[in-house]
């Protein structure tokens, strides 16, 4: 169980755990020496589950990336396939397979159809989660279906980032959903809400807005329902889990859309952040006494999570506060490092002795993360940034918000990476609630001419997702600014007192939501505020088991979970929601 | 009282009692002569089967094919069936009470208790050719199996009339055809895994397994040189009784290996059955007249006479004796029985019983006999309901209960549970005694068969009331008892024909509701099976789970109502499925119409279509008057650099977005087939690649090839703004390093994006011509300008004369720390600003 998992309030570890004794189980279901190979979506997510060395202990030779083309393995004859139940993955995994069957001689293959694998293969195919009819389909219209000796699932829904943070890994669920009007995502989340309930116990209260997180409450219930014939062994006592509140990203557009500041949110600005790991120029990290020469364009990876003393205390923090909270931890460390100058007794010695390991890796984490601040510091120090923010800065408090931004202009003229210019275009459409046609056609006109025909399409789709969208009806982002304090003048960056200070001015929305329902009167005192949001609002209670109502338990606070995934690459657009 | 409880017992041996009691009068006896027939029953109370015994004469009625007639346990008529098969050999019950019919082809059919007809296997091609003489149907620890003697003398054996996998047993010595009548007996000995055949000839006995590849001959002692004519083995397979021709009884473990006992009957010839009784007694059957010999007490025997005919069904706690007029169970008295009713009895239940009786009579001596008890009273309360679940007299049951319950006043801290399981217990066991539904078991034989079974048998005899009525009684889960029940009676509903489907949905649903554990979609398949396809779609649409509900729609070929629960589960496989389904079943317009009432599934479909058969998704759009996905179609057709005829897509898009009423959209398209044409143009001028940029890059690249007229053409064609125009003339100049010339172009008028963006691409291209802009820069812009440019003393001078203390720390932030002279004179500057104000 990794440390880092159980300390939060409700013990993630277990997510972890059941995750990993499923994949183990499935491992050791096939005996002898194999190679994996992964859909790459799923390396890293299922990384986080797993490590190397325990596949290795269940004889698992390597690891290859799923690719078009010929399987790379030569020697070990077993392979397990692990994939996302999607069409065009299938098509890769059937091109592997006849690759091997091709690559063999006809006599070599008809000794060995009498053990039913193609070439003396032995394949297996893994779902992750679940398995999907119309992929089986496809594989059997491929002709490979039957080389498989077992289709199996791992049920693998919510992989685990941190002790208060759990990450589905659907890239792409906002764009189906909103876009292609595909409900997939929908349907995975209330599943992994069930797995998830399954092992922290039912949750009473479920709160939600907008439509997609209506229709996720539906599906829950509906499955309770479907479960309700066949008792799963559900875990006894009080509920981990007090109270779940589910968000349609539609409902809080601006927030993904603003950049972060907080020195995490920053690290992935910059260099992006993917399953807890950053990707660094490693000759920067490189250390003094380091023997191996590192060549430049080089990455290093570095392992972001809350395990990691020094980062839990700043990764939250707003970078300007970042700073004084390294030097004052290096004059800690050194002025401890000093007390071995001082007289001791054996007693303090040896007290000393058994606190070494811990300061030299305090030491250690110190130095990384102030070279990370330093390489943060070169780009929030740029005009460019600077200027950016102020702009964002200026929209996020309604100023300037229905007129062409002559910035704007000034970067599309530069040809500044089209994915900025989107941000800021998309960010005053929000703030604006939609911009006056003859601007919006400006901004089109303009990233048409600079950028090329083919965003013709990209702002089509921005459209249709609601992040770019014509001016109609009256400014709610206004009024909401107003009644949920969005935007805080005063906020303090280094000794904060309210949310605002993750983007220095502006508080997400998200966030006022979840601190309205942490307050008694809940959701209650913000009735006319959710109006003005879209879709429906969600406001139920869940009996365990369809028994009586358990007594309301006041004192315990409640550990509401929200977690809105973090930002990824603009387009397709940022995540809907999770739990 | 207790003179009449034992009037029944007969002693057998030193401790040892015996008793045989009335289960039922027959309800048959009016109908049947049982000296002609076969009888054949099942153990644990199970239902008989009664054909004529074609070894006898005797005087047809009515047409010349048998009937297989079968009777509950009370003698109550269930169903007769016309045997139209070949020769019937033999007629066993599987342990799921199926009666198994052995024809002498080798084949096995199987009914259910009312007749009707389930299943048919044979045993093998050799067991046809071989022509059957003599099967046997055993109980085996995974169910029932059925061994078969072909005329040749081979045996053929399946472990499990479920699953029939067929064995051929090793032949016997000099076995041929013709001598195949020389074999006296056999008998199957059930194991732990598989069975053996014990066969005799003359004097000779032989043990085949299947396991075996010979046959081995069989040596008993103290058999001397008489032959084996009779076997039994008893129903667990661990006793086998021998019964040679001189009537000399051999008594031991089934391996023959160890002998219990021996006894002389001195009863001629064979019997007409021989079996265990329980496993300490076996009786035989001669004529009229029962002889039970106890091997624990082997000089002694009880003989009972009838004046008809009987059949005997062993159990495994004693013998059922069917007769034409009463059923009766022989069985030892059960040990707890024996020590609370036998007379003189001193144990502590006797005594306790005496007292419970005293104390009704409201006699003092109730007093007395319970300080008998004291120091045993747990044991004696335990013993009284134990002994109360061996009786099935209601009446001794409620004796031995009343003194049960009234021991246990006397105990401060009894735990009830056995005494109420125990009631609930006689309560079951008294209900399907009941001749109604006659299932005689004994309490020894419940416990080994356990409550499930019992109640699937009820269900069998479509008892579902009163089985769901034992589920509640015994508190068993729902989903093992009444859930289960319900969803059996709720098949069995749905094949009754006759009901109207409205009334049976009806009638299922108001019972089962949302029962947990109940299968919809198992009924509804029962329902499809039964050919009422109508019934099942209604009754489908009960089915709590989506992903069971579905694919049955699909069989059903309801394919609408299968499309609505697919998107209703939310589960975007399932609507895969039905769609793929739809689409195979369905001419392509009459799919595309019906998926259109359904935007999920016709979202999911477009999607799948935009991978695989983008000229659908122009189909669709065009039908759905799309003309905004129209357009983007034939943009990305237009993008795609296989595509020869971009002209004409995007011609199509420039349409569709017209019709659509985006006509930004539209005339970008246009500008954008001018735009294709033009570079082709240019193309051909210059010979180099041009097409795919896009018009800001292809003005940079005619500014930047210093075709600057041509560039103003465009410019002036596609109304560049002039900030974007200044901004691309800026930075190509720069890049070319053409600064007289920027020099020239910042003077032609006034400069719609300031100056700044000079001074910043002379610092970029560290260009001294910065200097010639810096004046021209906006004043408040001015000091950060030329600190940018690296001039800090004009920085400072700025600063100095705009008298802003602020921009003047800015400048001294950007100075080296080697200058010290500057930052001197700066310092200083600041102090005197400072001190004015």
């Amino acid at each position: 169980m990794a440390s880092h998992l159980s300390g939060g309030k409700v013990n993630i570890a277990l997510v972890q755990e059941l995750a990993k004794n499923e994949l183990l189980k499935l491992l050791e279901n096939i005996p002898g020496r194999k190679v994996i190979v992964w859909d790459k979506t799923l390396a890293g997510p299922v990384g986080l589950i797993a490590k190397f060395s325990l596949l290795q202990e269940r004889e698992v030779v390597h690891l290859y990336p799923l690719e078009s083309g010929v399987l790379k393995n030569n020697s070990v004859n077993k392979v397990i396939f692990i994939t996302r139940p999607d069409l065009r993955l299938m098509d890769i995994v059937a091109e592997n397979v006849h690759s091997v069957a091709r690559g063999k001689s006809a006599k070599e293959l008809s000794y060995s159809k009498d053990y039913g694998s193609q070439g003396g293969y032995e394949f297996h195919l893994v779902f992750v989660p679940r398995k999907s009819l119309l992929c089986e389909k496809r594989l059997k219209n491929r002709g490979v279906f039957g080389s498989f000796m077992q289709v199996q699932e791992l049920p693998c829904d919510l992989f685990p980032f941190d002790n208060d943070l759990l990450s589905m890994e659907l890239e792409s669920a906002f764009k189906e959903f909103r876009l292609e009007g595909d409900p997939t995502c929908l349907f995975q989340v209330a599943q992994a809400l069930g797995t998830l309930q399954g092992l922290f116990g039912t949750i009473p209260r479920v709160s939600g807005k907008g439509h997609a997180a209506r229709h996720v409450w539906e599906l829950m219930a509906r499955m309770a329902r479907e479960q309700a014939g066949c008792p799963r062994p559900m875990p006894t006592g009080a509920p981990a889990i007090d109270h779940l509140l589910l968000l349609d990203r539609s409902v809080d557009l601006l927030s993904p859309l603003a950049t972060q500041l907080t020195y995490e949110g920053l690290i992935d600005e910059i260099f992006g952040i993917h399953n807890c790991t950053v990707q660094l120029p490693a000759e920067k990290l490189a250390k003094p006494d380091d023997s191996l020469p590192v060549n430049a364009g080089e990455k290093k990876a570095v392992i972001l999570n809350s395990g990691e003393e020094l980062f839990a205390e700043i990764r939250d923090r707003n970078f300007n506060a970042v700073g004084p909270a390294l030097s004052r931890k290096a004059k800690l460390i050194s002025a401890q490092l000093e007390e071995r100058h001082g007289d001791k007794t054996m007693q303090e010695m040896k007290q000393f002795v058994a606190r070494l390991p811990h300061m030299l890796a305090m030491k250690n984490s110190l130095a990384n993360h102030t070279t990370i601040a330093e390489l943060i510091k070169e780009v929030t120090d740029s005009s460019g940034f600077l200027e950016s923010l102020q702009v964002e800065q200026e929209f996020m408090n309604g100023i300037d918000t229905d007129k062409v931004h002559p910035y704007i202009d000034d970067l599309i003229a530069q040809q500044e990476p089209l994915l900025k210019i989107l941000r800021l275009v998309c960010m005053q459409s929000v703030t604006n609630s939609g911009l006056k046609a003859k601007v919006l056609e400006h901004y089109r006109r303009e990233i048409v001419h600079a950028y090329g025909f083919a965003q013709l399409l990209t702002l089509g789709a921005l459209e249709k997702a609601g992040l770019l969208t014509p001016q109609s009806g009256p400014r709610q982002y206004t009024v909401l600014r107003k009644a949920l304090r969005l935007t805080v003048e005063d906020a303090s960056e280094t000794a904060p007192t309210d949310i605002a200070f993750v983007h220095s001015v502006y508080a997400p929305l998200s966030a006022r939501l979840a601190q309205a329902l942490a307050r008694p009167q809940g959701w209650r005192a913000l009735q006319d505020v959710l109006g003005l949001l879209p879709g429906p609002t969600v406001d139920e209670v869940q009996l365990p088991g369809g028994g009586p109502a358990p007594a309301p338990v006041p004192a315990a606070p409640a550990p509401v979970r929200l977690c809105v995934i973090p930002r990824t690459p603009f387009y397709p657009p940022p995540l809907l929601e999770k739990t | 009282m207790s003179a009449m409880l034992t009037a029944d017992w007969c002693p057998l041996g030193r401790d040892t009692y015996f008793r045989k009691f009335d289960l039922y009068s027959m309800g048959w006896q009016h109908e049947l002569r049982l000296e002609n027939v076969a009888v054949a029953s099942a153990p644990y109370g199970g239902p008989l089967a009664v054909v004529r015994d074609r070894k006898k004469f005797v005087q047809v009625q009515g047409s010349g094919k048998p009937v297989i007639s079968l009777y509950s346990a009370a003698g109550q008529h269930l169903a007769s069936i016309v045997w139209s098969g070949t020769t019937l050999v033999a007629l066993g019950w599987s342990a799921s009470e199926e009666l198994l019919c052995i024809q002498d082809d080798g084949s096995v059919l199987r009914y259910d208790i009312f007749g009707t007809y389930q299943h048919t296997f044979s045993m093998g091609k050799d067991a046809k050719d071989g022509h059957i003489v003599d099967a046997r149907v055993f109980a085996t620890a995974g169910g029932t199996g059925v061994a078969v003697l072909s005329a040749s003398g081979r045996f053929f054996l399946v472990l499990s009339v479920a699953d029939p996998k067929l064995r051929t047993l090793p032949a016997i010595p000099e076995m041929t055809g013709a001598n195949a009548g020389s074999l006296t007996t056999w008998a199957v000995v059930p194991e732990e895994r598989g069975a053996r055949v014990l066969v005799s000839r003359n004097r000779d006995l032989y043990s085949l397994s299947s396991q075996e590849t010979r046959a081995e001959p069989v040596a008993v002692p103290d058999l001397g040189l008489s032959s084996v004519i009779e076997i039994a083995v008893s129903l667990d397979g661990r006793h086998t009784a021998l019964l040679t021709d001189n009537g000399h009884l051999w008594m031991g473990s089934a391996d023959l290996r160890r002998k219990y006992a021996d006894f002389d009957t001195k009863m001629p010839g064979k019997p007409r059955q021989l079996v265990w009784c329980g496993s300490e007694a076996v009786l035989g059957l001669w004529g009229t007249v029962l002889l039970l010999v106890g091997w624990r007490s082997p000089v002694d025997s009880i003989s009972y006479s009838y004046d008809s005919p009987v059949h005997l069904v062993p159990e495994l706690d004693g013998v059922r004796v069917v007769g034409a007029q009463t059923h009766e169970l022989l069985q030892r008295v059960p040990l707890v029985v024996q020590s609370i009713l036998r007379i003189n009895s001193t144990s502590p239940g006797a005594y306790l019983l005496e007292a419970s009786r005293q104390f009704q009579k409201q006699s003092h001596r109730a007093d007395e006999y319970v300080h008998l008890v004291r120091g045993h009273l747990p044991e004696a309360v335990q013993n009284c309901l134990e002994a109360a679940g061996h009786e099935f007299n209601t009446d001794t049951q409620k004796s031995l209960l009343r003194a049960a319950q009234f021991g246990k006043c006397f105990l401060a801290d009894y735990d009830p549970t056995a005494y109420v399981d125990m009631c609930r217990m006689l309560r079951v066991l008294n209900a399907v005694r009941s001749p109604r539904v006659g299932i005689p078991l004994t309490i020894t034989q419940l416990r080994h068969l356990s409550v499930r079974v019992l109640l699937d048998r009820l269900v069998l005899r479509r008892h579902y009331y009163l089985a769901i009525q034992a589920a509640k009684h015994l508190r068993l889960p729902e989903v093992e008892g009444s859930s289960r029940v319900l969803a059996h009676w709720a098949c069995y509903k749905v094949n009754q024909t006759q009901l109207d489907r409205e009334q049976v949905a009806r009638d299922i649903a108001n019972k089962l509701g949302y029962a947990p554990g109940v299968s919809y979609s198992e009924i509804a398949d029962k329902a499809n099976n039964a050919g009422r396809r109508q019934l099942a779609v209604k009754l489908i649409d009960y089915e709590p789970r989506a992903s069971l509900q579905v694919p049955l729609l699909l069989r059903l070929e309801e394919y609408r109502p299968a499309l609505v629960k697919a998107i209703e589960s939310g589960d975007t496989d399932l609507v895969y499925t039905v769609l793929e389904q739809l689409r195979e079943n369905m001419p392509l317009g009459e799919f595309q119409l019906c998926i259109r009432n359904y935007p999920v599934a016709q979202a999911l479909y477009l999607k799948y279509c935009r991978d695989h058969n983008p000229e659908t998704l122009r189909d669709i759009y065009v039908q759905e008057d799309d003309f905004l996905a129209q357009a983007s179609f034939f943009v990305r057709e237009s993008l795609d650099p296989k595509n020869s005829a971009r002209e004409a897509s995007l011609a199509a898009a420039q349409d569709s977005f017209r019709r659509a009423r985006a006509d930004l959209n539209a005339t970008l398209c246009e500008e954008q087939q001018r735009l294709l044409r033009y570079q082709k143009g240019l193309e051909d001028k210059f010979g180099r690649e041009f097409s795919g940029l896009s018009l800001h890059d292809t003005v940079r690249a005619l500014l930047l090839m210093r075709e600057v007229k041509l560039a103003d053409k465009l410019r002036a064609e596609y109304r560049v703004p002039d900030r974007r125009y200044w901004w691309l003339r800026i930075l190509c100049m720069a890049h070319l390093g053409d600064w007289e010339e920027l020099v020239r172009f910042s003077k032609t008028k006034k400069s719609p994006i300031g100056y700044e963006p000079f001074v910043d691409v002379c610092v970029k291209h560290k260009s001294p011509y910065a200097e010639q802009f810096l004046p021209r820069v906006q004043d408040e812009l001015k000091v950060k300008y030329y600190a940018k440019a690296g001039l800090l003393e004009k920085a400072c001078q700025v600063a100095v004369e705009q008298r802003d203390v602020q921009a003047l720390l800015f400048v001294r932030s950007c100075c080296a720390p080697t200058d010290r002279e500057l930052l001197e004179r700066i310092t200083a500057q600041i102090a005197q600003l400072s001190n004015k104000k």
